[in-house]
């Protein structure tokens, strides 16, 4: 079997062959997947929310809202929720660059009186076994119901009322610390739009 | 026969003699960077095999048509077009996998093992070989991520494929979900399969 000879013209066109073919592979492939995979950011969304809210049957991927957080970089949404045209509260995104290994981004769904209905992490690099414990259920179960203006969300080494992970006090700050966000973001939407249910 | 022999021998080789992990040590960086958990190592196993697979056939189809001069570059984009269309069908269906291996899904395309069957086997072999080359390099390679995910799990969080045996706040040997716990376990891992393999031929 002869191997094609390398001159100029040979080796242009079979790398030419051979990209225009895997190009429109590519294309058609990308246009296939463009919906599911649309479809399936949106479904990570909606699950998400789903997790730290009561029952509601608005579309808050509808309502959101954008807001910039003071002295913070990155933007953040608000997912309000409503059932039977009566707001029940806020799915929140709350996030802190000063994790152990950076960014740790939660979702938090605070009731329409301001108390944690439930917290889900979206992002996080934490140290394996020491800081991801911070998706586990003991973890997050103290932060059920307490309402953040009488529950302090430090830890309790820095006079809070979080009890830090073992080994991971920096990791359970940047939660705190994010939870925080969260939390001020609602009340200024809450308090702003007179939905807040003292 | 001995034709029917040398093709068994084409997809048997890369299970044991030839397993790319524990003999040849391809592929090294997704082995050690993906394997925290047996799900992790045997769906990266899965992806890998399926590029492996595609760019052996085409590899082995086209192979006379390529001047010798830039058959390397010409197989990268065969490989290449074939990683890009295994992330996009992840991140579509599988999104939660897809997460899960992050950038390790695109760096398949410098693999040396795909690159490598394809170079050393495929074009030079003909089509039925290169399927079976590239099915038995594929299933080593696939057994040897699990087996590197499984001990990692059992060992570093406790749980093995997610189905936790141990309470939600034991100590476990976080070293093993962490990097260097990968070079430990694959190099005791190795030293077991290679101590078996000797024995054995």
């Amino acid at each position: 079997m002869g191997k094609k000879e390398s001159t100029l013209t040979s080796m242009v066109l079979s790398l030419l062959v051979i990209t225009l073919a895997s190009g429109l592979t590519l294309g058609y492939v990308n246009d296939w997947t463009l919906e599911p995979k649309a479809q399936a950011k949106l479904d990570r969304k909606i699950n998400a929310i789903k997790l730290v809210l009561p029952a509601f049957d608005s579309n808050p991927l509808e309502d959101v809202i954008v807001v910039k957080p003071a002295q913070h970089q990155d933007s953040i949404e608000i997912y309000p929720a409503f059932k039977d045209e009566k707001f029940i509260g806020a799915a929140v995104i709350g996030y802190s660059d000063r994790g152990y290994s950076g960014l740790v981004k939660l979702m938090v769904g605070f009731n329409d009186d301001g108390t944690i209905e439930n917290i889900a992490v979206l992002e996080q690099k934490e140290t394996p076994g020491l800081g991801t414990k911070m998706k586990n259920e003991s973890f997050i179960s103290q932060f059920r119901g307490k309402h953040p203006s009488s529950y302090n969300l430090r830890v309790t080494k820095d006079g809070g009322d979080v009890d830090a992970m073992t080994g991971a006090t920096i990791s359970t700050r940047a939660f705190g610390e994010s939870v925080q966000m969260a939390f001020e973001e609602f009340r200024n939407y809450a308090e702003a739009n007179y939905l807040l249910n003292q | 026969m001995a034709e029917k022999t040398e093709q068994r021998q084409n997809f048997l080789k890369g299970i044991v003699k030839d397993n790319p992990v524990f003999v040849m040590l391809l592929g090294m960086c997704p082995t050690l960077g993906v394997t925290s958990s047996a799900f992790n190592g045997l769906g990266m196993g899965v992806a890998t095999l399926f590029v492996l697979l595609m760019s052996n056939i085409v590899v082995s189809l086209v192979k006379s048509q390529i001047p010798d001069k830039v058959r390397i570059p010409a197989f990268i984009i065969i490989i290449a077009s074939f990683v890009t269309i295994v992330e996009m069908v992840l991140e579509a269906f599988i999104p939660f996998l897809y997460e899960q291996l992050g950038i390790f899904i695109p760096l398949i395309v410098v693999n040396c093992l795909i690159l490598g069957r394809a170079e050393a086997f495929a074009s030079k072999n003909n089509l039925w070989s290169s399927i079976l080359d590239a099915l038995g390099m594929g299933a080593g390679f696939i057994l040897a991520l699990t087996a590197l995910g499984a001990v990692r799990e059992v060992l570093g969080s406790g749980s093995l494929f997610g189905w936790s045996f141990v309470s939600e706040d034991a100590n476990t040997f976080i070293l093993f979900i962490l990097p260097p716990g990968a070079f430990i376990a694959l190099a005791y891992l190795s030293l077991v399969f290679n101590r078996l393999t000797v024995k054995t031929s």
